[in-house]
């Protein structure tokens, strides 16, 4: 299934862009000019890593994941004391690629993606923004794919519901019936 | 929702450069900023009375409202975290035998509890008025449906309520709602033949909540999150009234929690409040409403003890903090073999008050409500687990979509062994003892649960559900509706204000809150404490 630009509007809407983010309109620098942000990662190696990470953690069937992603990531970015969080979170999960499969995130194949998401402990944590390595992994990376994802029209449609919680997809369809 | 607002304040922790000093020459001062309190502010200063409302808790950044909405679905947040609540500000007690979540129940700022709350809007039954009299129990309100109902009308306006004279159950009204009700939902559409089996009657639910643009504010666009947070400002919280009451001159300040009363024998001089900078001020007025809700409203009034009110402030009775009662949850759930179509929107559209007013000594009043939420709602569930990827989307799929449920609320009657005190062992961030909530259940509202589950499992077997959950006598809890702590009554040996709202220990004190229920009926408590403080108004204004 296609994720579409309406997807990436809608979770944009829905994670909030702190109001001052334009779809696509994003320069994505990869290296970090300033020191004390060393471990943080640049906007171009979180964009890299989601990319990737997205590609291990949403369904099969969906499509369009770039661009999609790209497009509420912007938002995460900018939006204080998340950003930053993310960031670290994806220093980590790269340093970790690095040490554990000699790359980060984004230049692993897939299979190994999910090795090192699951190596974390990433799968088997709740998610907590100030937690441990891995519950940080599980709230800033894998579980903002994931409330992206199912809080698009395209992602609750997978599921079976065009108007998933997070969207504002108006009053019409919890009245439709399932053939409606 | 308005883009700005005249209100003092801001979120945040720290102190601030808002300037919360004390307003000289005012006429009334408001204790509590929720719904009651911002309607009586804003009745208020309509009339030109210099207005000054006092709130514990922050003025919210609406801007905010998306990142609150992302909390309530993620499960590193506790709902007290929706509205920053918890802490020391809200430590509280439970010692009952049965727990009280108290900071899942409440949330403190400018528009109180009606941030989080549902938005159900029903006016009481008449026999609610005159539970003594019509059911042979519980005390008789010191007035009649007939008293309050020009002001429920009036607080419907005000509120905007979405409804439909269709239920055949509900007292007489005068005039259509402001707005049309919320067609019903398709799951709505398969209860309904099962009820026509039963032979009971579904109707519509009256939601302060837009169902087409009122009052400057949207039409409900569907984020589904009305409880705890509403995204679009679609759905009435007390915000609307505390800003209005701001533009028509009030002071609204916040985070200026009031720490006690004082008093002479016959009247409040002032209230003496904190702010951020860790100073106290003394507000004066002619005439005070304290409106903090059925749990920080008895608090304030047993923490203002003095040697006139040795167990508290307008406690002669010995009837502040007794009776609280909430409403019980009641209600049972199972799946079907097709497709429901639940979660697309976060309120009900369908109930029934049938059975209502079937109520006697032994078994209370019930509603029932067909949810629209029935099941888990995916976009929680994608957060949780060990799997993602085809592994997640398969297990989504094969728990969303089938479910169907039934829920209830119950009355509970007002018992003395039931009340909310103050904690000797513990005090807040300002060294007061914190509320103390001490809270039973009661023989008659278990066999009220259990009759609303017998009607309950009757539709569903009608719908033909396989249950797979009920909630009956010993899994209920409360709807956190904090009632009766201060009651009204004609006797002041008996109750702690008379049909006016005030006082009957002091000339010019009144109580504006869900706290005066002498009983709570079963149905959800806003649109009776709205219709109260406008009714609190009234005897303000003429008093002044």
């Amino acid at each position: 299934m296609q994720l579409t630009r309406r997807d990436a509007a809608a979770a944009l809407a829905a994670l909030g862009s702190g109001g001052a983010v334009a779809l696509g309109a994003r320069q994505w620098q990869r290296d970090s000019e300033d020191p004390e942000e060393a471990d943080l990662a640049s906007d171009g190696a979180v964009r890299d890593a989601m990319v990737a990470v997205a590609e291990v953690v949403y369904p099969s069937e969906v499509e369009g994941i770039g661009e999609f992603v790209e497009g509420f990531l912007a938002g995460r970015l900018d939006r204080e004391g998340h950003g930053d969080g993310l960031r670290r979170a994806v220093a980590n999960l790269d340093e970790l690629g690095r040490a554990w499969y000699d790359d980060p995130v984004a230049e692993l194949p897939p299979a190994d993606r999910d090795a090192l998401l699951r190596e974390t402990g990433a799968d088997g944590v709740d998610e907590a923004p100030d937690g441990s390595t891995a519950e940080r992994i599980r709230y800033y990376v894998v579980n903002d794919l994931l409330l992206a994802l199912y809080a698009s029209p395209t992602g609750g449609e997978l599921v079976g519901i065009e108007n998933p919680q997070g969207h504002p997809g108006g009053l019409e369809s919890y009245q439709r019936g399932p053939n409606g | 929702m308005s883009e700005t607002s005249t209100t003092a304040g801001g979120s945040g922790s720290g102190a601030d450069d808002v300037d919360r000093s004390p307003v000289s020459g005012a006429d009334v001062c408001v204790v509590g900023a929720g719904p009651a309190g911002s309607l009586v502010a804003d009745r208020l200063a309509a009339r030109g009375h210099e207005v000054v409302v006092l709130d514990a808790g922050p003025q919210f950044d609406d801007s905010e409202r998306i990142e609150r909405m992302e909390r309530a679905v993620r499960p590193a947040y506790d709902r007290p975290d929706v509205w920053d609540g918890g802490g020391e500000r809200d430590a509280y007690a439970s010692t009952g035998e049965q727990f009280y979540p108290l900071n899942h129940a409440r949330a403190k700022g400018i528009g109180g509890s009606t941030l989080h709350w549902q938005g159900m809007v029903m006016r009481l039954h008449e026999d609610d008025f005159n539970s003594g009299s019509a059911r042979g129990v519980g005390p008789d309100w010191p007035m009649d449906y007939e008293d309050l109902r020009p002001y429920y009308a009036e607080a419907e306006t005000e509120l905007g309520v979405a409804g439909a004279d269709d239920n055949p159950f509900a007292p007489p009204r005068e005039e259509p709602y402001p707005m049309p009700a919320f067609p019903p939902s398709y799951s709505d559409s398969l209860f309904a033949e099962a009820c026509e089996e039963a032979e009971i009657a579904m109707h519509s639910v009256p939601n302060a909540r837009n169902s087409e643009s009122y009052d400057g504010r949207s039409q409900c666009v569907g984020y589904g999150t009305c409880q705890p947070v509403c995204p679009s400002g679609a759905k009435y919280d007390a915000t609307v009234h505390a800003d209005r009451a701001a533009e028509r001159g009030a002071t609204v300040v916040d985070r200026a929690p009031v720490q006690r009363l004082d008093h002479g024998p016959d009247r409040i001089e002032a209230a003496i409040y904190a702010t951020p900078d860790g100073e106290e001020h003394r507000q004066e007025a002619s005439a005070f409403v304290i409106a903090a809700g059925g749990v920080e409203t008895p608090r304030l009034l047993l923490l203002s003890d003095s040697e006139h009110y040795p167990d508290g402030l307008a406690n002669s009775s010995g009837a502040v903090g007794r009776y609280f009662m909430d409403h019980l949850f009641a209600g049972a759930g199972g799946v079907l073999d097709e497709p429901t179509r639940q979660n697309h929107v976060g309120f009900m559209t369908s109930e029934s008050h049938q059975f209502y007013d079937d109520a006697d000594e032994g078994v209370g009043p019930f509603k029932l409500e067909f949810l629209n939420y029935a099941g888990p709602s995916p976009v929680e569930q994608a957060l949780t687990g060990d799997d993602w990827g085809d592994e997640l989307l398969g297990r989504l799929q094969e728990s969303y979509g089938t479910n169907v449920a039934v829920g209830g609320l119950v009355e509970q009657l007002p018992r003395s062994e039931s009340y909310v005190g103050l904690d000797p062992d513990r005090t807040d961030d300002h060294g007061n003892p914190v509320p103390d909530v001490h809270w039973s259940i009661g023989d008659r509202a278990r066999r009220t649960i259990e009759r609303a589950n017998e009607v309950q499992h009757e539709i569903l077997d009608a719908l033909g559900a396989e249950i797979t959950w009920t909630v009956g006598p010993d899994a209920t809890g409360p709807a956190y509706h904090h009632m009766g702590t201060t009651r009204m009554g004609t006797d002041p040996a008996e109750s702690v204000v008379d049909a006016s709202l005030r006082t009957h220990d002091l000339e010019n004190c009144w109580i504006a809150s869900s706290s005066v229920f002498p009983t709570g009926g079963a149905l959800n408590p806003t649109l009776t404490i709205a219709a109260l403080a406008l009714k609190t108004a009234d005897h303000v204004d003429e008093s002044l």
